[in-house]
């Protein structure tokens, strides 16, 4: 049940939905999901396309309304308390909007003014975060993609915000403008300003986020620490031995192994830590020499994959 | 600290139009047409047969915008009306820059009470720029002169100013009716040009029941019909009747469309941009 309208409250976390729906038809675009984002975070939203990422950004900010489910801002429902709930919280989903046939600086001109609070006051400074300072009389219909990529994060910067929602803000960025952009949201998340962002960048999201929610097919598959994913998530190991046919029947007889693939020069295996300890000594037992027994921690890449690719119920198991 | 409020949102939405082309294009033939039809004057003798005042373009210029008020109710205005209240919503949807500012510190209400009210500014200043063209160079074109009122009186030409004027006030209120339409259908439709379309296209369709044989009793509640209400001002004793027709009419078409557009507004999924 959500709290609803009420003055914020000071303890409550950034973000906070649970059991969001949204059905478009037959198909359900969200389905039953569970965000929880914690002051200081930068959070990562990652999912293939069309898993629903774009669909709950939009609900946090009260654009569309979930067929089911409660969402919290700092403890408020943008639904009941409308743009109140919204206070602190800037953003943008999919690509950042503004009008062609104004300047960025008249944009932001609009923008504050329809913020209040002061946020006129904080238009040069949002600009030069972003490096746009020198380009705000050009006309917004001029500027690249990059460019209006950077102008969402000063329009977002106008309202001051403890929560910055970002969709795929790294998208269409040349490589200086990415490492910018990593740069720019590491500051702000630096200066306590929590971060909420969806990536298709695994690489990014490695580098910035401290927690991930993983979402396929409209459900979230995994949410929590990245460091907890990547730790519990169990480490391929390459088996070299001195008779792989026998090596293999062994490592089936393991039961704490759960993955087990024979290639032509060598085994491979899935499992944890102790099972591997448990698998050398019954391969010595069994008197099969080791020449190789190496790991392989998965990065997030093969996590997102073995997530949001296959069977679900396989993933969830990784999960 | 103060929140921003509607009146901020209509000062930017005037802004706004201010700003774009498509503002200049349909003001701009508000403003073409009357100074077309004073040339067209100028350049032969008779005038415009069977049509009110239409015989005394030449002895008055404030002839001129009332003749004028008839001939643009079928398509000028509602046109000019059509071209902002249309696109109002819809464009600004269908470029993104609606999530844009529903993500401020503004609620929808809010939002869209702005956008209506910059709608209905436009179809006034769209209503009373063509009117003050039509009457200044209708003036230098035929005199500043009194006029003959439809009941046969003569009015002096400061009285009969002030008339004209009043004319354009109970003009404006069907054209606010078709700005209310065009806000409807901006809203549901998502598509600018649809909704510019749409909106012409009503105005067409209620003219076409005018000439429907054995709709003979709707003819009082046709929008279109309500354009001509303000011949009531031009009679001796003035007659109100049609005047406050025009006003309920106008509304029964206003109320409802706005009503829905603000219930559709506020509560629709922004998947746009």
């Amino acid at each position: 049940m959500s709290t609803s309208g009420r003055a914020p409250d000071g303890d409550a976390p950034p973000v906070r939905a649970l059991g969001l729906v949204k059905r478009y038809g037959e198909l359900v675009a969200v389905d039953h999901v569970d965000l929880n984002v914690a002051t200081g975070d930068i959070y990562g939203y990652l999912g293939p396309n069309g898993a629903g990422k774009t669909t709950s950004l939009r609900m946090l900010l009260g654009l569309i309304r979930p067929d089911e489910g409660d969402v919290e801002l700092f403890g408020r429902d943008p639904l009941i308390a409308g743009a109140k709930a919204l206070d602190g919280v800037a953003g943008f989903v999919e690509a950042p909007r503004f009008y062609p046939y104004m300047t960025g600086r008249r944009n932001l001109d609009l923008l504050a003014a329809f913020d209040g609070a002061g946020a006129a006051g904080r238009i040069d400074e949002s600009l030069r975060a972003v490096d746009l300072d020198k380009r705000d009389g050009d006309k917004v219909g001029g500027y690249s993609h990059g460019m209006r990529q950077r102008l969402g994060i000063a329009a977002a910067l106008l309202r001051a915000p403890r929560l910055l929602l970002l969709d795929e803000p790294a998208t269409g960025l040349d490589p200086a403008g990415l490492r910018d952009m990593r740069s720019l949201i590491r500051r702000l998340a630096g200066e306590g300003i929590t971060v909420m962002l969806s990536s298709h960048q695994l690489a990014e999201v490695e580098e910035l986020c401290n927690r991930v929610a993983i979402i396929r097919t409209g459900r979230v598959a995994y949410e929590g620490e990245l460091a907890e994913l990547k730790r519990t998530a169990a480490a391929e190991y390459r088996v070299r031995t001195t008779d792989d046919h026998r090596a293999a029947a062994v490592c089936r007889a393991q039961p704490a192994i759960f993955e087990i693939r024979v290639t032509d020069d060598e085994i491979r295996v899935r499992a944890e830590e102790p099972a591997i300890a448990e698998l050398s000594i019954a391969l010595g037992e069994a008197g099969i020499g080791l020449k190789l027994l190496a790991n392989e921690q998965a990065t997030l890449e093969d996590l997102f994959f073995r997530l949001t690719e296959g069977d679900p119920v396989a993933a969830e198991a990784v999960a | 600290m103060r929140r921003p409020g509607t009146l901020t949102v209509y000062v930017w939405e005037l802004r706004k139009l201010r700003a774009q082309k498509r503002t200049y294009l349909g003001l701009g033939i508000v403003t073409a047409v009357p100074l077309i039809f004073v040339i067209s004057l100028g350049l032969r003798a008779g005038g415009p047969d069977g049509v009110a005042f239409g015989r005394y373009v030449h002895q008055s210029g404030l002839a001129i915008p009332l003749v004028i008020l008839i001939f643009a109710s079928a398509f000028l205005l509602p046109l000019a009306t059509a071209l902002v209240a249309g696109d109002i919503v819809a464009a600004e949807d269908h470029n993104g820059t609606l999530k844009t500012i529903l993500t401020r510190s503004l609620d929808r209400g809010q939002i869209f009470a702005g956008k209506l009210l910059a709608a209905l500014s436009y179809a006034l200043l769209a209503l009373v720029l063509m009117g003050t063209v039509a009457t200044v160079a209708g003036s230098l074109e035929s005199g500043f002169n009194g006029l003959v009122s439809l009941s046969g009186t003569h009015i002096s030409a400061p009285k009969a100013l002030e008339l004209v004027y009043a004319s354009f006030g109970i003009y404006l209120l069907p054209m606010l009716a078709i700005a209310s339409i065009g806000v409807l259908l901006s809203t549901t439709t998502r598509n600018s040009a649809g909704a510019v379309v749409g909106t012409v296209m009503v105005v067409l369709m209620l003219n076409l029941l005018n000439i429907v044989p054995g709709l003979g009793s709707l003819h009082d509640y046709l929008l279109p019909n309500q354009f001509d209400a303000w011949m009531g001002f031009l009679r001796t004793p003035i007659d109100w009747s049609p005047i406050v027709r025009a006003a309920w009419v106008s509304a029964i078409y206003a109320v409802p469309c706005v009503f829905a557009a603000y219930l559709v507004f506020l509560r629709r999924d922004v998947t746009g941009g």
